[in-house]
């Protein structure tokens, strides 16, 4: 079979649902694609374990203290069942490793901003989660098998993730006029980057047709977005805080609110490297990759010694 | 990159292949891999990695090294035996109507 033909079985493989399991035939360019995409979706889960993480010994109950710790493993699993699966494509863990700690490797943008009270902990399970979940259950049906089991997994995990956040910014709504104030200046900070994290419109965004044609994802960015905006509109609205978007209007026609544009000099500047946080991220990023180098070692050569003394006694 | 060292490629560990059961009496089921040094981190690995919300009563860890696969190749004449032995199947026969609805 030549290259084309075999491009066209997988393409009707793909449009008949079949999924695309490791060993299969695919095209280079699928396969470097989704490395890409899902390496970063992996080191986002990893990254975003800082914002939050910074909060953990700062919880104002051990209640939310065991749960944010809970929520927070739960990130690292994320990411190590995303780094498993990216490593089925060919790749290495060292590899997608090295590039993440390079620079080389993108992970979303949404984690270059910072947590500056507890309200921000509480805003990012509500939207944060709430974005990541309409985005993951999209591809909980990606044509990539192992992507999308690990996907299935994560979604069923997230649910509780955005819940506790959401009771917790309902909980804040009712309370004081300083905490009903926190909440929503959290709201005012979150919203935007939150909107920027289904990534440019359609017409900027040039990986999505071919990702949609291959089964990877299987709506838009805006479409994406359209859903997120939907949905926690009206959860805001059930406890009464403000979405900070004047142009926010339910459109009677179309069943869904319209809003406001993007700042898309900022969404590209955060890309770019230059968000508030960007530094801080990678810099704890490499020092734990360095700080843990000698833990690595130590547990290989402790392997290598018992296997060793195993192979002497029998 | 103005590290120390040359690069980042340092050990990840050797890669594992995580089996789960689900419950007792249910076969071991695939969950997914991770990297340890040893198997005896690897199960640890593995109850943090795939059972933090009891999603396993049990399981095997292998090194995915050690695993031989058929590929995806072999499908067509790998499993080709299989395909004109219609008589395996109960529907290849045709018993007496009394027989063929004993309970």
């Amino acid at each position: 079979m030549d290259e084309q033909e075999k491009q066209q079985e997988f393409q009707e493989k793909i449009d008949s649902g079949i999924t695309i399991e490791p060993k299969d035939w695919m095209p280079e360019r699928y396969r470097s694609q989704l490395i890409r995409m899902m390496s970063q979706h992996a080191h986002s889960e990893v990254v975003g374990m800082l914002p939050e993480g910074n909060w953990i010994t700062r919880a104002p109950s051990l209640r939310r203290k065991m749960i944010l710790l809970s929520k927070v493993q739960d990130e690292a699993g994320h990411g190590l069942y995303l780094y498993s699966a990216t490593e089925t494509l060919g790749t290495t863990r060292e590899k997608v490793i090295d590039d993440l700690l390079e620079g080389k490797a993108k992970y979303s943008s949404i984690f270059n901003y910072p947590t500056l009270t507890w309200a921000d902990v509480m805003v990012i399970g509500w939207l944060v989660d709430g974005a990541a979940i309409i985005n993951q259950t999209m591809l909980a049906r990606s044509s990539y098998g192992p992507y999308s089991r690990a996907m299935v997994r994560i979604c069923k995990e997230e649910s509780f993730h955005k819940k506790q956040g959401y009771e917790m910014v309902a909980t804040m709504a009712q309370g004081t006029p300083e905490q009903q104030e926190m909440v929503q200046d959290a709201v005012n900070r979150w919203w935007w980057p939150t909107m920027m994290m289904f990534g440019p419109h359609d017409d900027d965004s040039p990986n999505s047709a071919e990702l949609i044609k291959w089964g990877v994802k299987s709506k838009t960015n805006d479409e994406l977005r359209q859903s997120f905006v939907d949905r926690h509109v009206e959860e805001a609205k059930a406890v009464g805080i403000e979405i900070p978007d004047p142009e926010l209007e339910f459109n009677e026609e179309t069943g869904h609110y319209d809003f406001g544009e993007i700042d898309w000099d900022e969404f590209w500047n955060v890309v770019k490297g230059n968000g508030p946080m960007n530094r801080e991220r990678m810099k704890a990023k490499r020092e734990a990759h360095e700080n843990g180098e000698w833990v690595r070692e130590a547990a290989e050569e402790y392997a290598r010694k018992q296997k060793l003394s195993k192979e002497k006694a029998s | 990159m103005s590290n120390s060292k040359e690069s980042n490629y340092d050990t990840q560990w050797p890669l594992w292949e995580v089996f789960t059961q689900p419950r007792d009496g249910k076969p071991h089921e695939h969950a997914g891999s991770l990297h340890a040094p040893d198997a005896e981190k690897a199960l640890e690995n593995a109850r943090d990695v795939y059972a933090r919300r009891k999603e396993a009563v049990n399981i095997w860890v292998v090194q995915t090294e050690d695993i031989t696969a058929s590929t995806p190749e072999d499908q067509g004449p790998f499993f080709d035996p299989a395909n004109d032995k219609p008589y395996r199947y109960p529907k290849f026969y045709n018993p007496p109507r009394a027989v063929k609805k004993r309970s």
